[in-house]
């Protein structure tokens, strides 16, 4: 099934781009990541221009965030304080973004700096996940279980000033932390294309130290408005949002958002985490190799 | 017989007259819509004499079908540190988004490199036009580096044999666009030669455009941003909340 996609300028075949959309919208709904980090990457791969697939990913992160967000909120798993408060930095971010992507853009390093970033980001986040979901799973089979964690979140937070109460999170710290965690999630959306959930799952449990239950839904419905932001500002300012190519992604992501939801209810978290943690590795050492080894072409083109 | 008046004839007009050059391209619009993959155009036409017989035998037929030209940076990457990332660039102001040429035989032994440069025959003689005093050398690297990035997305191609020529008067070229084919007005130029001379030259244009849905969309995201992301968010929103309700039903 050939599609033209007329504003990536080229055609492609549907049916592997509703594909690549399952694939990730299975992620979203089963880790609440939004599942940017793979779309944009193969997308590349596919052939479509970068910013088209980072202006396009960002709207198919949107829908499934939307359909998985609803299933959490069902379940009571949004925080719609902590998320807000997320949500304002998070547009500040993007804004932050575009004007670091354009700079990027002009000195010709924004693909450089991007892969960079997946490398770091997802490297360390990676092996985060994977370390302490092997040492649960351990400690699960032994039945020694690991002992407690000495604080609930870093002895930074604890330090900004004027605390509020986020009841549903369970915490009594200061607004700026989850804030400067929006901004710094809006600007990774905004450069790489991703609803930046991979980021924000692990730090609302670690940084902050939010009760697990709401964890997945308030990181949803922050990527939710974030990604909506970043395609408002891609249709404004770079116009590389291909809403046919977007279209396919959704139709697939959407449905594989579901059925990931579905999923995530029956299986054990550790072993979720632990998956992701290796799907998070792999693309983090497929980038470096990108950055290590010759490329086949060392040249690249870009309008003036 | 033949062949003795055509070549009296020869010896007579050679370089005194022009020959007589009627080419055509079979489509004079491309339309990019659903379902257009590709496609091939049939660049043909009729070579004769001054006194209009057959003449293909004398003759040597180029044709060049060209996309509207863009100016461009072009990088290149190296290692530093390690990784590698783009260092050098060069700035080019004419580069063209499309370039096809196809010949009968190969260019060198049609043409001497001057001839060849002055018409722009061949992907060696891309006039790009760098911006700012660059070493011809350096120019060379990036073209060449220019030319092998878009052979591989076919936006570049030579074929130095495409040319085919029956019965010494029709000569035909089929040139392919891809898919990722950029819009605008392409000219197709088609040269006769001989003995290392130009001896005629015609050309015509074909347009490349969107038409339909697609045109819609490319204008609306480019003339209303604003409205174009709200439309991308809605729909967004809307697909990701039906699938939700149909998911919930079940």
């Amino acid at each position: 099934m050939d599609v033209y996609l007329p504003i990536a300028n080229l055609s492609v075949n549907g049916l592997v781009i509703v594909g690549l959309g399952a694939l990730t919208g299975l992620l979203s709904g089963m880790f609440g990541v939004g599942g940017g980090f793979l779309t944009t990457p193969l997308l590349i791969f596919y052939g479509v221009p970068p910013t088209v697939s980072a202006a396009s990913a960002a709207s198919q992160v949107t829908g499934a965030s939307v359909s998985g967000m609803f299933a959490h909120y069902r379940r009571g798993g949004v925080d719609f304080q902590i998320g807000g408060v997320m949500v304002a930095g998070g547009i500040i971010g993007t804004g932050i973004g575009a004007g670091l992507f354009n700079l990027l853009t002009a000195l010709g390093q924004i693909d450089t700096v991007i892969n960079l970033l997946y490398v770091l980001l997802l490297g360390s986040i990676g092996s985060l996940m994977a370390n302490e979901s092997i040492q649960t799973l351990r400690a699960e089979k032994t039945g020694v279980r690991p002992a407690a964690r000495k604080r609930r979140h870093h002895p930074l937070v604890a330090s900004l000033p004027m605390r509020w109460r986020f009841y549903r999170s369970g915490l009594y710290i200061s607004p700026l932390a989850p804030l400067i965690l929006g901004i710094l999630t809006g600007i990774l959306t905004m450069l790489m294309g991703i609803g930046g959930g991979f980021v924000l799952v692990p730090a609302m449990l670690y940084i902050l130290g939010m009760s697990a239950n709401v964890v997945v839904g308030t990181s949803l419905f922050q990527i939710l408005f974030v990604t909506m932001a970043t395609t408002m500002m891609h249709a404004m300012t770079t116009r590389a949002v291909d809403i046919v190519l977007a279209g396919l992604l959704l139709l697939g992501s959407v449905t594989g958002a579901q059925l990931g939801a579905q999923f995530a209810q029956k299986a054990s978290p550790v072993k979720l985490r632990l998956v992701l943690a290796v799907i998070v590795l792999l693309v983090a050492l497929r980038m470096a190799l990108g950055l290590g080894y010759q490329p086949d072409e060392i040249y690249t083109v870009a309008p003036l | 017989m033949r062949t003795v008046i055509a070549l009296v004839l020869l010896l007579v007009l050679s370089g005194a007259r022009d020959a007589i050059l009627v080419p055509e391209v079979s489509q004079h619009e491309v339309r990019l819509r659903q379902g257009f993959t590709g496609t091939e155009l049939l660049l043909f036409g009729a070579i004769l004499s001054p006194e209009g017989t057959r003449a293909a035998q004398d003759y040597d037929i180029v044709v060049v079908l060209k996309g509207p030209t863009q100016a461009i940076v072009v990088r290149e990457k190296a290692k530093v540190a390690g990784i590698w990332v783009n260092a050098d660039s060069i700035e080019l102001r004419s580069a063209p988004s499309y370039f096809a040429l196809a010949s009968t035989r190969p260019i060198d032994r049609i043409v001497d490199d001057k001839t060849a440069a002055i018409y722009e025959l061949g992907l060696r003689w891309l006039q790009l036009s760098p911006i700012g005093a660059i070493d011809p050398e350096e120019q060379q690297r990036f073209a060449s580096g220019l030319v092998d990035l878009n052979q591989r997305t076919g936006l570049y191609r030579q074929e130095e044999e495409g040319v085919t020529v029956s019965e010494q008067v029709l000569y035909q070229a089929r040139i392919a666009l891809p898919s990722r084919v950029p819009t605008g007005t392409y000219t197709a130029e088609t040269f006769a030669i001989t003995k290392g001379q130009v001896v005629a030259s015609a050309s015509s244009t074909v347009i490349v455009h969107k038409l339909g849905i697609e045109r819609a969309i490319a204008e609306f995201a480019d003339q209303y941003g604003f409205l174009y992301g709200l439309v991308a968010v809605a729909l967004s929103i809307a697909m990701g909340w039906i699938a939700g309700r149909l998911f919930a039903l079940i």
